[in-house]
């Protein structure tokens, strides 16, 4: 790690076309503080993002960044660190990226324990197309595709992930960055999966879940809690109404998947030569053996 | 007249080992020097699950399964009733002494009956039941005079890990079948005789060739979904995963399966996606994803009879529009369509340099034919040793050192081949994305660039025609009456019918497009003008390939043959259809 990474390594020319006051900005900042924080320069991460709003983040700051199709950043991500396990491998994308059309990519990635951090803009809208509601929109919640209020229950992201069998739970908030940095660093050195939940207003199509609405419920989990005791963890993972908790909610080291997989044992693949015969030793004609 | 090309089958219950006792047989005949053709059929229709396993032997190298059987091995009653029919005139039946079988009757039918107590054989040489397989192996080799030392060969291998007493037991087994054709006087008009001299062969199917291609090719991961009939692809790189150094993954869906690789592929693996129809048409988006962002990709698609579930364990070609068109919008592609052994082998190989060369998806496209069915063949076209790894337009370790001002990932070139870093250099930090872009990787609706990458990607496809696209195979005299045109796996059968045509009087010739896409239409186009008459076979219902023709050369095809049974194409029923549009 290099002292000298600052948040400018990070700036890139093009303009967000987030809405003023859209919490995606303070996630990007926040992505790009952590990243400076831990010492990481540009080229030693890559930032894989699905489609949405949010999901055009790698877009603004100089970073590695791949951004894919809608509800496919977690496997293509999954690749790239299997590929190679060296990058820092993120994922930014929102909820219904994640929780709806990607949700079954998101449930593996826990249980899989893939190292890969995955941080989700949580608007619990669908901001893109223009307002619709998402998996984790309130029972209720009126919008073009549900005129009368939205009839499901909202997914619960980390409740979820943690039945899933995820070893690193956190959750921010887009109105306190410095906070939130502070999360993302944690999972961003957490080895396995992580999810970062953040809690990102959507001014435009979902003001009722904005910058009050979570003032007035978000408090910051002390230096007294235990991250990691599953079972208080579960119910600060509930606890969701009057009081919501931020911060580091569970982290438990278990292996990851990567460094389990045999063929790694001897480094990244990508690093490694194409001959099958010098990466492995074992010769052609010892293979071709097999059919005769 | 005696023949030495014929088709024996092994009929019986799923669990009485007709798949390994097959297997065994052909492994002998390749070793004395002859070429056996062997495929599974699993018939799961009928109750008790009959399936058989036929083997066809020659001593020239064949390329398919015909239709007639010479020999029918019966350890079931049942297997007598459903394959009677198929039996040629002097062909004949062993089966055990205590089936329910009328042997004047078959005699009627001009079917040789031979007897052998198989399960008596078994119970008294052997000590088990189940050894009445390798007692009728004793009679087939009684009957056919074929080399009893090379069925003792595969007893002693495969047994080997039972212990010496199985071994025993099934060589006394195996010859005491032998003793009982020959004391009875059995015999027939076929004969399997040793080749003296011959080379070693190798015994492999469709699937296997493509995987050694594979990992010869430089495969270093592989993600997939297991479907029949791809999984054994998946299957035999995962049992080697671990000392060949490839990153194997089953993940939870096709999705994820197409996206890993995608991922992977991007930061510099060589990957692997293998599926069937089914699971390829969840990979769709993603294929498109993977034209756009111009991520390298190889996916093997062993297609089987659709649409939907279809017949999930049989053979047919209805997805080559689908793998030529899918996904929204125009990007380049490369469709490899291997008809035999060798081009199997070829198209694992050559899809890795393929798809980093043009930075875009390269699709093999077999089916269940191809993939499952056993050839032996010289191991020479396995030429593993002779494949040469080209990354194309991959920017080295050194050069990325040196590169100097912003890295360009979609930059514009004469070939429409950008140079390409892998992230992770310092010098290179970079972005792509499956939206429309500017040469740095931005999101851009700028028209003009919008064009320009369109024509940029559209310009790999034409390098790859003119540098890489196989031409088609033509084979026959260049005079004929009938020039026949297929790909895939029905290459094999057709190549037959051309050499069978002439019996009946009908010179033909034929065309096999062994590379699909970008179409060679300069060469099809020259093949179709010189033929007087011209006729396309494939195993689908509506003539995929003979529409994709005239969409490409602006020819029409004058006939087509089509199979959609979800059963292979053989010679005889080629050779027929000919004769029926002439
Ligand atoms: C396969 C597919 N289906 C639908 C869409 C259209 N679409 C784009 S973004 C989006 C939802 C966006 O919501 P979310 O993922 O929560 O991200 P946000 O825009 O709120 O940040 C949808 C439905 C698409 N791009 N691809
Ligand atoms: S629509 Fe909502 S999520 Fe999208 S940019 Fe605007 S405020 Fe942000």
């Amino acid at each position: 790690m290099s002292e000298d990474v600052t948040i400018a390594d990070y700036q890139y020319p093009t303009q967000p076309t987030w809405c003023p006051g859209c919490g995606d900005f303070a996630i990007l900042q926040g992505l790009q503080m952590a990243f400076a924080d831990l010492g990481l320069k540009p080229h030693e991460s890559l930032v894989v993002s699905g489609i949405g709003c949010g999901s055009k983040l790698p877009h603004y700051t100089n970073v590695n960044g791949f951004h894919s199709i809608h509800g496919r950043p977690v496997a293509v991500a999954t690749g790239a660190k299997l590929a190679n396990p060296d990058l820092n491998v993120v994922v930014t994308a929102g909820d219904g990226d994640s929780y709806g059309i990607g949700a079954n990519h998101f449930l593996h990635a826990c249980r899989r324990n893939i190292g890969i951090t995955h941080i989700v803009e949580d608007n619990r809208v669908y901001g893109l197309t223009k307002g619709q509601y998402s998996p984790t929109s309130y029972k209720g919640f009126v919008t073009k595709t549900s005129p009368e209020g939205a009839i499901e229950p909202p997914l619960e992201p980390l409740p979820t992930a943690l039945t899933s069998g995820a070893t690193f739970l956190g959750r921010a908030f887009s109105g306190d960055v410095k906070h939130m940095k502070e999360v993302i660093a944690r999972a961003m050195e957490h080895e396995g999966y992580s999810l970062v939940d953040v809690l990102q207003p959507c001014v435009t199509f979902n003001p009722g879940r904005s910058y009050d609405f979570y003032n007035e419920r978000i408090y910051k989990l002390g230096d007294d809690y235990d991250p990691t005791d599953k079972q208080v963890a579960r119910k600060k993972a509930e606890e969701w109404g009057e009081r919501i908790p931020l911060g580091v909610i569970y982290e438990r080291n278990m292996p990851t998947y990567e460094e389990q997989v045999p063929a790694l044992e001897d480094g990244p693949i990508v690093k490694r030569s194409l001959d099958m015969e010098e990466r492995s030793g074992v010769s052609y004609g010892e293979i071709k053996k097999d059919f005769t | 007249m005696v023949t030495d090309d014929m088709t024996i089958v092994f009929g019986g219950d799923a669990g009485q080992g007709i798949r390994s006792t097959g297997l065994g047989f052909i492994k002998a005949n390749a070793r004395s020097g002859l070429f056996p053709f062997g495929r599974q059929d699993y018939k799961s229709r009928i109750r008790g699950g009959h399936n058989f396993f036929e083997i066809r032997v020659a001593r020239e190298e064949i390329y398919s399964h015909t239709e007639g059987i010479d020999l029918l091995v019966a350890i079931t009653e049942e297997t007598v009733t459903e394959h009677l029919e198929e039996i040629v005139a002097g062909g004949g039946i062993i089966y055990d002494e205590g089936l329910d079988v009328d042997p004047e009757e078959l005699k009627d039918n001009g079917v040789e009956p031979y007897p052998v107590p198989l399960n008596r054989i078994a119970m008294e040489e052997g000590g088990a039941k189940i050894m009445a397989n390798t007692a009728a192996i004793g009679a087939i080799v009684g009957l056919t005079g074929f080399d009893l030392s090379y069925i003792e060969g595969i007893i002693e291998e495969n047994f080997a890990v039972k212990g010496d007493e199985v071994v025993q037991n099934n060589l006394d087994v195996a010859r005491a079948g032998v003793e009982y054709v020959d004391s009875h006087g059995y015999s027939a008009n076929y004969h399997l005789e040793p080749v003296p001299e011959s080379e070693e062969r190798m015994v492999i199917n469709g699937n296997q060739a493509f995987a050694l291609g594979a990992v010869a090719g430089g495969c270093n991961f592989v993600s997939a979904y297991p479907m029949t009939p791809s999984t054994s692809i998946l299957e035999w790189i995962t049992k080697h995963s671990q000392e060949l150094s490839i990153v194997t993954k089953q993940p939870e869906s096709e999705l994820a399966a197409v996206n890993m690789a995608i991922g992977a592929s991007h930061v510099g693996a060589r990957a692997l996606v293998t599926t069937s129809g089914g699971g390829f048409s969840l990979m769709v988006e993603a294929l498109g994803l993977a034209g756009m962002t111009e991520t390298p990709l190889v996916i093997a698609e062993v297609s089987r009879p659709g649409p939907s579930t279809g017949l999930p364990t049989r053979t047919g070609q209805g997805d080559l529009m689908s793998v030529v068109h899918a996904s929204q919008g125009d990007f380049p592609r490369i469709v490899l369509t291997p008809g035999t052994i060798s081009e199997a082998f070829q198209a694992g190989a050559r899809s890795f340099n393929l798809a980093e060369k043009y930075q875009t998806p390269v699709i093999t496209l077999s089916d269940q034919h191809l993939a499952d069915s056993i050839r032996a063949v010289d191991p020479g076209i396995i030429d593993m040793e002779g494949v040469e790894i080209d990354r194309g337009e991959l920017l080295t370790e050194e050069e990325l050192d040196s590169l100097e001002g912003t890295y360009l990932r979609h930059e514009f070139t004469e070939t429409g081949v950008s140079p390409r870093a892998l992230p992770g250099h310092e010098n290179a930090v970079y972005k792509t994305t499956g939206n429309e872009h500017t040469e740095k990787g931005d999101i851009t609706e700028d028209p003009e660039i919008r064009m320009k990458m369109m024509d940029k990607r559209a310009k790999k496809a034409e390098t790859a025609l003119e540098n890489d696209i196989e031409s088609p195979i033509a084979e026959g005299p260049e005079d004929a009456e009938i020039s026949l045109l297929c790909w895939g796996s029905t290459y094999g059968a057709a190549k037959e019918a051309i050499e069978r045509l002439p019996e009946k009087g009908v010179r033909a010739n034929l065309c096999h497009l062994r590379d699909a896409w970008p179409f060679p239409a300069e060469e099809v186009t020259g093949f179709l003008d010189g033929a007087e008459k011209t006729v396309l076979v494939e195993g689908n219902g509506s003539g995929e390939m003979k529409k994709l023709i005239s969409q490409e050369t602006g020819r029409v095809v004058d006939h087509e043959v089509l199979k959609y049974d979800g059963r292979p194409f053989t010679p005889d029923y080629i050779v027929e259809k000919v004769e029926e549009v002439i």
